[in-house]
């Protein structure tokens, strides 16, 4: 259904840019997407819904020397662009003149947009779509007896192209597929329930894991889940599962973004070379993998993006930056407008099994629930659910908890990282064992 | 034209030169002799946003979001397709491509007729024209002035300004025709502060369905930027908050994210349907204690969780969800009531054209008490008294919940102390709602700041409550 290629798209950013330019802008960046995609949820073993997505829009932010409006549209049509680029203009006539606002500087453009094989169509239709949800839930369903209820399986599959472009003449876009198999599974035993799920992503369809896997791997985790128990509070090492760990790791860099370190508002604040965790501590970003989730040749203003250390040997190497706030802390950008990329912390070495023998006694995180991590001081809160472990054994399961500590402590705190990153989604983490937090429960 | 399916029908039928037999030549196309039920939403929605960081204006954007999302309905079986066009070919497109849950079948005739008994909660105005550019920007300034001005130890302020006018139009499978023009602003100021090297953050804000000049009335506006500051120069002096089972007091307001995540969501009709709830066929039984009745009510006037009518084109209305604690309903919308056999009340919500719409609250909030405030402050000798929050979230299935408090103090003998720093909070909502103890007299609803979430959908939402006393619910602090 898409009827847009990236030809059109280039097309299109060009008009934008070269509009920009007529009304009187200094410098201009533009943005064109397209993507389509394919809902399919089975539920019960009944197809529940068939989704079709279809979605395009622009975007152009100008810049009259240094005040910036932008505006974006869902309408594609020739007189949207003109149209919007004049409530561009139209803002920024009113925006104040920030000297850090303009176009990330030239001689960072990507050169060379290599193709990192992102582009894997699947061509499937609703039935087929169906029949591979209804796989996954069926067994999901058959894994255990308890197993009671479903919210259902789900198949999606999406392809999207997009093209961006500014006035130092850089343009660059791609097309780029993401699929996925998830499932979403009850399990129930003497009047408790507990709902768990599971998924596999991939921008390539045969890369995604078997469907029965996926709906076993979520009746287990909601298998194990039953008759939780509420411990007492303690203190005692954490255990957070790759899965939960990840989020540690985005954490850590909220703290380093710099918007956070422009208004002084992080708790790693002016600690660029300092130790921030043991020495043994890798985390890396990896924005040129083949066919990763996370990959992208250039960042979101044309800056060639950069395998590099945020960390090594513990200490912090790097922050992550766009050229705006590069210029508010005067120094250069990091290709990060938009994010950290593949981001990936190394492991220490042990399986997931040594590092609850290891461990001995504490609690394994398999569930963290709300915010409750504060960026500007550190303090971390948050709703938790697990299994309580004896003896260097899964006991049994823990519910209704929180973990609290502050990020500073817990990084300097790291013990360990698992080898058990075999997780889906961009970051790629084992789980992490921390070596003492305060566990809430009675 | 002040009329809303008049301002609807001419810019989302006639702009794009869409009459009402090219309607009904779209509704044909998503209906066949299997399909239960269908409709199509039309929406045309504009949003301006500012942002005043570091002294200056540092951001402003602009953006139009249109499009139509065509739905067909057999049985627990959904299709849905849609469109950023708003041209009859790429209607017709996206129809069939909706349709294909079901066979085709033959057509049926329809009149196409207006919804003649639509509320008007708030005025069909255009909130990016309620005040000139100028004025915009000047009430930015003048909050962070006022922010900087209340106290020295003030390092950063950031101001963010924001006003929305969505217009959409509603037709279902009997040609039944609804629309509604919503206007929504919304105001923060967050700010952070410095002593000592130590810094914190706080932040105030509120919203509704006016004009931007709803933030001049009675100085609303430069309320915000001082509620603000007094946040954060609290946090200044906070220790850590205490870990473990404590009785908890929740002052009025806001702090009724409470109900939202312990109940609300629990009590929507889809879980329900399906079994996921933990309250799933419990009406009728004792789930809170006698001193709660939760409601939620769409049709309060210009509250940012209201709607004239929901996005399947039903009036929104007062559903009483818990009444002396014992459950008496869910919130619902047309297919998961029509699977139920009960009533929609006007709590079909969907994030945009593009989304689905499902089962989801407006304004929740618990209906006042006996008991003076102090009093209920009174009867605790060692717990916790919670008056700001962030976010919160439930696990359906489990009832477990949490909120996270971002202004609370230790009570102490009766008496409130020293402030603690951000904890969350954690209960299972069929537990702790039967653990009410107290309820106060000082009902209030929160500013106008909530935005829920639910399978990636993201709608405005009002909370409020009075004060209340939980005997016992987990708080994870540090200090044990």
């Amino acid at each position: 259904m898409i009827q847009y290629d990236i030809e059109t798209l280039e097309r299109i950013v060009a008009d934008l840019l070269a509009e920009a330019k007529r009304q009187g802008a200094t410098q201009a960046e533009a943005g064109v997407h397209a993507q389509e995609g394919l809902d399919v949820t089975v539920r019960l073993g009944e197809t529940e819904s068939v989704e079709h997505s279809n979605d395009h829009g622009l975007g152009v932010t100008v810049y009259f020397d240094h005040r910036k409006g932008s505006a974006n549209t869902t309408d594609l049509r020739p007189e949207a662009i003109r149209e919007t680029v004049a409530a561009a203009c139209s803002i920024a006539r009113h925006t104040s003149e920030d000297p850090a606002a303009g176009l990330a500087d030239p001689e960072l453009m990507a050169r060379e947009i290599s193709d990192l094989d992102l582009d894997h169509p699947w061509e499937i239709d609703p039935t087929e779509a169906a029949n591979i949800a209804r796989r996954c839930e069926e067994a999901a369903r058959a894994h255990d007896p308890r197993i009671c209820n479903s919210e259902g399986a789900t198949v999606h599959s999406g392809r999207g192209l997009f093209v961006y472009g500014n006035t130092h003449g850089f343009v660059g876009g791609y097309p780029s597929t993401r699929h996925s198999i998830s499932c979403a599974i009850l399990a129930e035993q003497d009047g408790d329930m507990q709902r768990d799920y599971w998924y596999t992503n991939s921008r390539v369809p045969e890369k995604l894991k078997a469907p029965e896997s996926v709906g076993e791997e979520a009746a287990r985790r909601a298998v194990a889940r039953l008759n939780p128990r509420k411990i007492d509070t303690t203190e005692c090492p954490v255990l957070f599962k790759a899965e939960v760990a990840a989020g540690l790791m985005y954490a850590l860099f909220n703290a380093l973004r710099g918007p956070a370190l422009y208004r002084r508002a992080s708790f790693l604040l002016d600690m660029l070379g300092e130790p921030i965790f043991p020495d043994w501590v890798r985390i890396s970003e990896n924005p040129h993998i083949p066919q990763g989730l996370g990959s992208a040749p250039f960042d979101n203003e044309g800056v060639a993006t950069l395998t590099r250390d945020i960390v090594s040997q513990g200490v912090l190497r790097g922050y992550i930056l766009d050229s705006y706030s590069a210029r508010k802390l005067g120094t250069q950008t990091t290709g990060n407008a938009g994010g950290v990329r593949n981001p990936r912390i190394d492991s220490s070495g042990e399986t997931f099994e040594q590092l609850i023998t290891r461990m001995g006694r504490g609690l394994l995180v398999t569930e963290l629930m709300g915010q409750g991590s504060n960026t500007v001081t550190g303090d971390y809160s948050r709703g938790a659910a697990g299994f309580w472990i004896e003896d260097g054994r899964i006991a049994y399961p823990v519910a209704e908890i929180t973990v609290a500590g502050n990020l500073r402590q817990m990084f300097d705190g790291l013990l360990a990282v698992g080898c058990d990153n075999d997780i889906p989604g961009a970051v790629d983490t084992g789980s992490w064992l921390i070596d003492r937090m305060t566990v809430a429960g009675n | 034209m002040n009329n809303a399916l008049d301002i609807a029908r001419a810019t989302l039928l006639d702009a794009p030169g869409l009459s009402e037999q090219s309607l009904s030549q779209v509704m044909d196309q998503l209906l066949s002799r299997q399909i239960d039920a269908a409709d199509i939403y039309f929406q045309y929605g504009r949003l301006e946003s500012w942002v005043l960081d570091d002294g200056i204006i540092k951001e402003g954007s602009h953006s139009i979001e249109q499009g139509a999302g065509l739905r067909a309905v057999s049985g627990e079986k959904t299709g849905f397709a849609y469109t950023d066009d708003l041209m009859l070919p790429q209607l017709l497109e996206a129809a069939g491509a909706a349709r294909a849950i079901a066979e085709a079948g033959q057509n049926r005739r329809r009149a196409i007729s207006a919804r003649t008994d639509i509320p008007r909660l708030y005025a069909p105005i255009n909130p990016l024209e309620s005040l000139t550019e100028q004025d915009k920007l000047d009430l930015m300034r003048r909050l962070d002035a006022e922010a900087r001005a209340a106290d020295p130890r003030v390092q950063q302020v950031i101001v963010s300004l924001a006003a929305a006018h969505d217009t959409v139009l509603v037709i279902d499978d009997r040609g039944e025709l609804a629309g509604d023009v919503r206007p929504l602003v919304r105001l923060n100021v967050h700010v952070i502060v410095e002593q000592n090297g130590r810094r914190e953050q706080g932040s105030a804000g509120g919203g509704a369905r006016r004009g931007l000049d709803f933030f001049l009335d009675q100085e609303r506006g430069l309320g915000y930027a001082r509620e603000a500051v007094r946040q954060a120069l609290v946090n200044l002096e906070a220790i850590d908050a205490p870990a473990g089972m404590l009785p908890v007091v929740l002052g009025p307001g806001w702090p009724g994210v409470l109900l939202h995540e312990a109940v609300g969501h629990g009590l929507e009709g889809d879980f329900n349907r399906k079994g996921t709830s933990a309250f799933a066929g419990r009406i009728g039984e004792q789930v809170a204690s006698p001193l709660c009745t939760v409601v939620d009510d769409g049709s309060l006037p210009e509250r940012r969780g209201s709607l004239n009518i929901d996005d399947e084109g039903t009036p929104t209305g007062e559903t009483v969800l818990i009444e002396n604690g014992i459950l008496k309903g869910y919130l619902q919308d047309k297919m998961n009531a029509r699977l139920m056999g009960m009533a929609p009340t006007g709590n079909g919500r969907r994030e945009s054209y593009a989304h689905l719409p499902m089962p989801r609250m407006t304004n929740t909030y618990m209906r006042p008490g006996e008991h003076d405030p102090q009093e209920i402050i009174a009867s605790v000798d060692r717990g916790l008294y919670a008056v700001n929050f962030g976010g919160g979230q439930v696990d359906i299935t489990s009832g477990k919940f949490v909120f996270s408090a971002s202004e609370a103090y230790l009570i102490e003998n009766g008496k409130i102390t020293a402030p603690v720093k951000g904890a969350t909070l954690i209960g299972s909502g069929p537990e702790v709602m039967t653990r009410v103890s107290m309820v106060g007299n000082d009902l209030a609803l929160d500013p106008g700041v909530g935005t829920c979430g639910k399978e990636g959908q993201s709608v405005p939402v009002g909370v409020g409550q009075p004060t209340l006393k939980i005997d016992e619910l987990t708080v994870g602090g540090t200090a044990a």
